[in-house]
């Protein structure tokens, strides 16, 4: 059996990509995700795996050593928190649409603006919607605990280099600060530079042989019948990661009356809600969607037959209930209950939003 | 099994550390745990809190309205944390510094004096292993020697020969805890 070790969600991120064969890990300290550099650091990965870990001048900078990394075919990643993530889209707008594969560690903090370090969900439309510029899209992971934080790290670098498309794990402060129980996966080593060159040579810049004109990777276009073929590529492309990669959670749904919808920490606080709803004798499941892009909008569409009303949970102002309000189309009511700005609820205050908005 | 836990104190009087040798001893016995700071302003300085909860099933919510057991360290946490206490609870606080003394009598409350038993024991650093102490003689719920596998855990290698009085001040903690009628 594998060792089960006590570690934060930040630290269970650094592990993770140590022992995933990450080649790089480039970023800036920025509260509250600063642990998953510092682990990396006191784990010194370049001595053992020859992983790189590299404090940068900012997270400009270090969404760039990304896309120098990725051109190279390296398995290369970086975490932020909300202003940071900010300051990086433009970069990931960049490797969107010079599909260049790499992992976005975002644990989220209140906002706008600098904000507060507390947890908070608000930069789903960030994540989900865009961010940077023009008709991109990511696979965002959303953890709900430790070990998951643990395992979508290998989940992030594989979907990544499946789709060579930036995946984000969208976390929050509550998670990325919250210890748990965390189970060690068997390790995968770095790949060798001839192993990358036999797997990604035909579109990562490994060095030209004579057999083969040079690999360009650039996101510019000028013409714009050339700009709308790669448009058009990359939205077939995210319609395969529709098809393909939708993930979620369903608890309590096989009878229930009365669905919530939550992500992340959210999901964990609402878990608790659900006990207190069965235990008052109310048929209520939860539905949590594992990628936020691509969205499990059937899931929730599937259960609409059963169901007398839907709540989005949220610790922002209500982002994600507009995908839930899209799937359902109007067909039952969808409320929703939020706090924001680092503000937390618990499971019963859910419980009483949810029973006041439906006259329980 | 499930016990839910608040820590609560002032920064530097080891909650957090207390918080995690409980939750590492609870994976010593192959127990759900999770462990949630209060990692906010309070980390710079003033009041610092924690919550453990320990289960033998899938633990759902980490941010509790009730607690099980709190365990308070100064006036301000008694303040916020003494209403927060599940009826039949356990409240256990060391008096030093505390002006206003809990009032509810619907929960078991119990006080160890660690800060004056350690002082004088002359390991002011192990106060909140007297604490730890007095609340697996009120709640034991775990092991005694998973509790230690846990502190080692906890511990980094260099400070393991602090174990013994570590030990001793959890003694100390059991021996010294009363129940406040």
């Amino acid at each position: 059996m594998a060792e089960k070790l006590l570690k934060k969600g930040n630290e269970a991120i650094a592990l993770a990509a140590i022992r995933y064969g990450a080649d790089g890990y480039f970023g800036y300290p920025i509260t509250p995700q600063s642990e998953v550099m510092e682990t990396l650091m006191e784990e010194m990965p370049w001595e053992t795996t020859g992983m790189v870990v590299l404090q940068a001048e900012s997270e400009t900078s270090s969404i760039n050593m990304l896309y120098g990394g990725a051109c190279c075919g390296k398995k290369v990643m970086t975490s932020s928190s909300s202003p940071g993530i900010s300051l990086m889209c433009e970069g990931i707008s960049y490797m969107a649409g010079a599909e260049l594969p790499c992992l976005v560690v975002d644990v989220i903090r209140g906002g706008p603006g600098l904000g507060t370090i507390q947890p908070a969900q608000g930069d789903y439309f960030q994540a989900v919607k865009g961010g940077g510029h023009g008709d991109y899209k990511i696979i965002v992971l959303a953890p709900a605990s430790v070990q998951e934080m643990y395992d979508f790290v290998g989940l992030g670098f594989d979907l990544a280099f499946k789709y060579r498309n930036p995946v984000m794990i969208l976390s929050d402060g509550a998670i990325g600060q919250m210890m748990e129980k965390v189970e060690l996966r068997d390790p995968v080593r770095r790949l060798t530079d001839k192993e990358i060159t036999e797997k990604y040579g035909h579109w990562a810049t490994v060095g030209k042989p004579a057999s083969r004109k040079g690999n360009i990777i650039s996101s510019l276009s000028l013409a714009a019948s050339e700009m709308e073929a790669i448009n058009l590529r990359l939205q077939a492309k995210y319609q395969k990661m529709r098809e393909n990669e939708v993930r979620f959670e369903k608890t309590m749904c096989d009878n229930a009356e009365y669905l919530l919808v939550a992500f992340g920490s959210s999901a964990r606080i609402c878990e608790g809600t659900l006990e207190i709803a069965r235990s008052k004798g109310i048929r209520m499941g939860l539905l949590r969607p594992i990628t936020l892009f691509p969205y499990p909008e059937t899931a929730i569409r599937e259960m609409l037959p059963q169901l007398k009303g839907i709540m989005s949970v949220e610790l922002n102002a209500g982002q994600m209930v507009e995908d839930v309000r899209l799937a359902v189309n109007g067909a039952v009511p969808v409320e929703f209950y939020g706090r924001m700005g680092g503000s937390i609820f618990s499971p019963e205050e859910v419980f009483e939003a949810f029973a006041k908005k439906f006259n329980l | 099994m499930k016990e839910e836990l608040i820590i609560a104190g002032f920064g530097g009087q080891g909650v957090l550390s207390m918080g995690k040798i409980i939750a590492y001893s609870g994976i010593m016995e192959d127990k759900e745990v999770t462990w949630m700071p209060s990692y906010g302003p309070e980390m710079r300085g003033g009041t610092a809190n924690v919550t453990v909860i320990i289960s033998d099933k899938r633990i759902s919510s980490p941010i509790l309205r009730w607690c099980d057991t709190a365990i308070v360290l100064n006036q301000q946490s008694m303040d916020k944390f003494e209403p927060m206490v599940r009826k039949g609870g356990l409240l256990l606080y060391d008096p030093n510094g505390i002006t206003r003394h809990p009032v509810r009598k619907d929960i078991k409350v119990c006080s160890i004096e660690a800060a004056d038993l350690s002082n004088r024991m002359e390991m002011s650093k192990a106060f909140n292993m007297v604490v730890l102490g007095a609340y697996l003689k009120m709640k034991p719920i775990l092991e005694r020697h998973n509790v230690i596998q846990g502190l080692k855990k906890s511990l980094p290698e260099r400070y393991h020969d602090l174990i013994p009085m570590n030990e001793k001040a959890i003694e100390l903690g059991m021996k010294e805890v009363k129940e406040v009628i």
